[in-house]
């Protein structure tokens, strides 16, 4: 048995089912009712594919809908270039332009399309005494053009999968290979990703540059509304609700083997830090969710029993995130956790909601290893 | 005639400590746990622990191990009663199973990793 490789990696088998959704909980009870949705939504599915969810907040959305009014003058420009390129051709291509929104195709957005629509251009061009060289000429910068945005598509995508496949604790979790189920309902369930980079997505604030603030036709609701946000968001980016709200982030933990039965958590203690919570009560909940045991070692670093990965860890300690540090009320991670007559309460520093939270329990343990080894009479 | 707001009802007759009826607040003791467990090598256990009494766990464990095709034991344990051990990492198919079989969803616990 190779030890390098992941020995122990339970995920792997849920590979196959990974297209599947899996609509079942596997938290089960953890769901509770009263939280509320989840306030930002991932864009991608398992599977890593882009879907296009259309524009978030409202700004996006109007912005969206003037966009739509938007666009199409720069379609015509490069139309028009076209028609003249190509006469009669125009209405093939008229139609392959317009769908500009090519987020949720991309298996299907590959250029072979275009070279096919646009191989009898020399047919059709021909008789507009062109010469041909020139023409193919022509035609490769035109298609280019016309490729571009594919091309570019793609390239990103491409560049944003790999990325993630490099990167474990990568942005969007529910990209990963062999993500498993439980970590896109933790996902969904914290609403944010705790371990994500915080990546603020700068939404293009153009107050101001509006096309109709020069001419003296009546503005219309849309646009004044539009004006506004952008103004609005330009004055305090704090508003813009879920691209730059002050994200929860967590260095992912550090996860080393040690010998070949044993896992160290490297960072133990920055984690609890950064969740304001006592390490033991994370040891307590880490070791009776995964089922072992372990000590903590002179550089405080965290020695588990058993072969762990970083994204087991993770899986856990996301979970707890959702038991016992974000609020369930309003889902901000600023609590405080307190014992009082050996309950734990948790008082949220945001909102001043208190609740109880479950003891944490360790369950049935199940012999493992020589009987003989732990006797307890 | 009786008027029910004259019935003589004590509100602040003793009730019980209202924590008292369960052994420790917040209790998970009706939750159905499904753990896992690791053994040598990637080797697994999965137990099920804290099925509702109506449920035949010796029944239920056969059609387990027979659904999942894998070995199994019924486990008494001091503390936790019954518990379903199986080998290998079930936890997936234990909850749908359980789920299909009419058992409530939010009554089922997965841990692990």
């Amino acid at each position: 048995m190779a030890s390098e490789e992941p020995l122990f990696d339970p995920s792997l088998k849920k590979r196959k089912k990974k297209i599947v959704a899996f609509t079942e909980d596997p938290l089960g009870a953890d769901a509770d009712p009263t939280v509320p949705a989840p306030d930002t939504i991932d864009t991608t599915t398992i599977s890593g594919e882009k879907v296009d969810l259309g524009p978030v907040t409202a700004h996006e959305r109007m912005k969206a809908e003037l966009g739509d009014d938007a666009e199409p003058k720069n379609e015509k420009e490069e139309k028009d270039d076209l028609k003249a390129m190509f006469g009669d051709l125009k209405k093939k291509k008229k139609k392959k332009e317009i769908p500009m929104d090519f987020g949720d195709d991309s298996g299907t957005s590959t250029p072979a399309p275009e070279s096919s629509t646009s191989a009898p251009a020399p047919s059709a061009a021909i008789p507009d005494d062109l010469d041909f060289s020139d023409l193919k000429k022509k035609k490769k910068s035109s298609k280019k053009k016309a490729t571009f945005d594919l091309e570019a598509f793609e390239k990103e995508l491409n560049d944003s999968k790999t990325k993630d496949e490099s990167a474990p604790a990568g942005e969007e979790e529910g990209e990963a290979p062999d993500g498993s189920h439980l970590d896109q309902i933790d996902e969904t369930e914290l609403g944010e990703d705790p371990f994500a980079v915080a990546n603020d997505a700068p939404v293009s604030v153009d107050a101001g540059t509006e096309a109709w603030l020069k001419s003296d036709r009546d503005y219309t609701y849309q646009e004044l509304l539009t004006r506004f946000y952008a103004s609005l968001h330009a004055a305090n980016p704090a508003l813009l609700s879920s691209s730059s709200q002050k994200r929860y982030t967590i260095a992912p933990p550090q996860l080393f083997r040690e010998g070949n039965k044993k896992s160290i958590f490297a960072n133990v203690g920055d984690i609890c830090k950064r969740m304001h919570r006592q390490p033991e009560h994370v040891i307590q909940f880490l070791f009776s969710e995964m089922g072992t045991t372990g000590s903590v070692d002179g550089a405080g670093r965290l020695v588990i029993k058993g072969r762990f990965q970083q994204k087991q860890v993770e899986n856990v300690l996301r979970r707890y995130i959702v038991e016992y540090v974000s609020c369930k009320t309003c889902k901000s991670p600023d609590t405080l956790l307190t014992k009082e007559n050996r309950i734990f309460f948790m008082a949220c520093e945001a909102c001043g909601s208190r609740r109880s939270v479950n003891p944490i329990k360790s369950g049935f343990q199940a012999q493992v290893g020589k009987r003989s080894k732990n006797k307890t009479g | 005639m009786s008027v029910q707001n004259l019935n003589s009802y004590d509100p602040f007759a003793d009730e019980g400590d209202p924590l008292g009826d369960s052994a420790d607040v917040g209790s998970t003791s009706d939750y159905i746990h499904i753990r896992i467990q690791q053994r040598n090598g990637r080797k697994t256990l999965t137990t099920l622990q804290g099925l509702p009494k109506q449920y035949d766990s010796k029944k239920l464990l056969k059609a387990f191990k027979k659904e999942f095709a894998c070995n199994g034991t019924l486990v008494d344990d001091e503390k936790m009663g019954q518990v379903i051990q199986l080998q290998g990492d079930q936890r997936a198919k234990i909850s749908t199973f359980l789920t299909d079989n009419g058992i409530e969803k939010s009554t089922i616990k997965v841990h692990g990793f």
